[in-house]
């Protein structure tokens, strides 16, 4: 059952970037599968009982009762800065899940999707992406991803040019403080003509997925609205602002 | 749980995805998929879809379109307070 707390072995590591890692669990107890978009929440116990949980989104699709979580490292942070750097392989943590029936993607559909993700808000809309790729969904993705700089990209060998398996995914990355050297586009902040350029027009009906941190979700999915999407198919998940959940 | 007084109050509110988990202790079904009414202001939309404030004690949702009160949730322990006083109508599909 999703609310059971359950034991889980760190058995795989990937470092994204200088502030997040993916980390491969395998779950005690066997896994049901997952709908991408899901996420599970995690929890630390200290050795004094003290306990601290988060939610992190699910970055693919199972491996049988292995799952895959990615990690930003929030300042401060309780969980994220364990997670990130000092967990080892064979660690164990809780987790509970897959959670949320509202933010995912269905493989069988084929309506086209406009997935938008703001700095770790890409990692739900990955797993859509390896969702789609592993069952050979003919459904077209237009991705936009708002990241501040070409090192802080998450995923960039898949979400680069296109992968084996993944023709008609179009992926779009707006930079907002730093371009890559040749750039045409400015830094600057994933804008309504952004939106306009690199998405789909709203007659063709996309299915809209935008997460990320607080203001950007808010204000892309507001932009979407005023291109004419209808708020019914616009899908929004919050990060908060430090890009990670609470 | 860390936050940043650097942010204001809707900068740091999350929504009722988040709410999957604490409420999974709770229903056998998951609510975040619901359609829910509004009984304040009538407006209609995914439960999921409630803003979240986590800058308290425990959990507070709010009507994304009014800011009503819908559902308070705080643990202690093994003992859980929830408060549904504002939640509406839900429209829930079964598996």
């Amino acid at each position: 059952m999703a609310g059971h707390w359950r034991s889980a072995e760190l058995v795989g590591a990937r470092r994204e970037t200088d502030t997040a890692r993916s980390l491969t669990l395998r779950m005690e107890g066997g896994w049901p599968g997952h709908r991408p978009g899901q996420h599970v929440d995690v929890r630390l116990t200290a050795e004094d009982g003290y306990t601290a949980q988060r939610s992190y989104s699910l970055s693919a699709p199972a491996e049988g009762d292995t799952i895959e979580i990615t990690v930003q490292r929030v300042l401060e942070g309780e969980v994220s800065p364990y997670l990130v750097d000092i967990m080892e392989i064979g660690d164990r943590l809780e987790v509970r899940g897959p959670l949320g029936g509202w933010f995912v993607w269905d493989p069988a559909s084929t309506d086209p999707v406009v997935p938008v993700g703001g700095g770790a808000g890409i990692v739900p809309l990955m797993c859509m992406v390896r969702a789609r790729r592993k069952e050979r969904s003919k459904a077209l993705f237009r991705m936009l991803y708002s990241v501040r700089s070409p090192e802080e990209r998450y995923y960039s060998g898949e979400l680069g040019p296109p992968a084996s398996g993944d023709g008609g995914l179009d992926v779009f990355v707006a930079y907002t403080r730093r371009v890559p050297e040749g750039a045409a586009r400015h830094p600057g902040r994933l804008g309504i003509a952004d939106l306009n350029t690199h998405g789909l027009p709203p007659e063709l009906g996309p299915l809209c997925f935008v997460c990320g941190p607080t203001g950007f979700v808010e204000a892309a999915a507001d932009a979407l609205v005023a291109l004419g999407h209808d708020p019914r198919k616009i899908k929004t998940e919050r990060f908060g602002p430090t890009g990670g959940h609470p | 749980m860390t936050t940043s007084s650097r942010f204001l109050p809707e900068e740091r509110r999350l929504d009722a995805n988040m709410l999957a988990g604490p409420l999974s202790e709770i229903f056998a079904v998951d609510l975040t998929p619901a359609f829910r009414r509004c009984s304040m202001c009538g407006h209609g939309g995914a439960f999921a879809q409630l803003h979240v404030y986590v800058d308290c004690p425990g959990l507070v949702a709010r009507c994304p379109n009014c800011q009503s009160l819908v559902l308070r949730l705080v643990r202690n322990g093994n003992t859980v307070w929830l408060d549904l006083g504002g939640t509406g109508c839900l429209r829930l599909h079964l598996e």
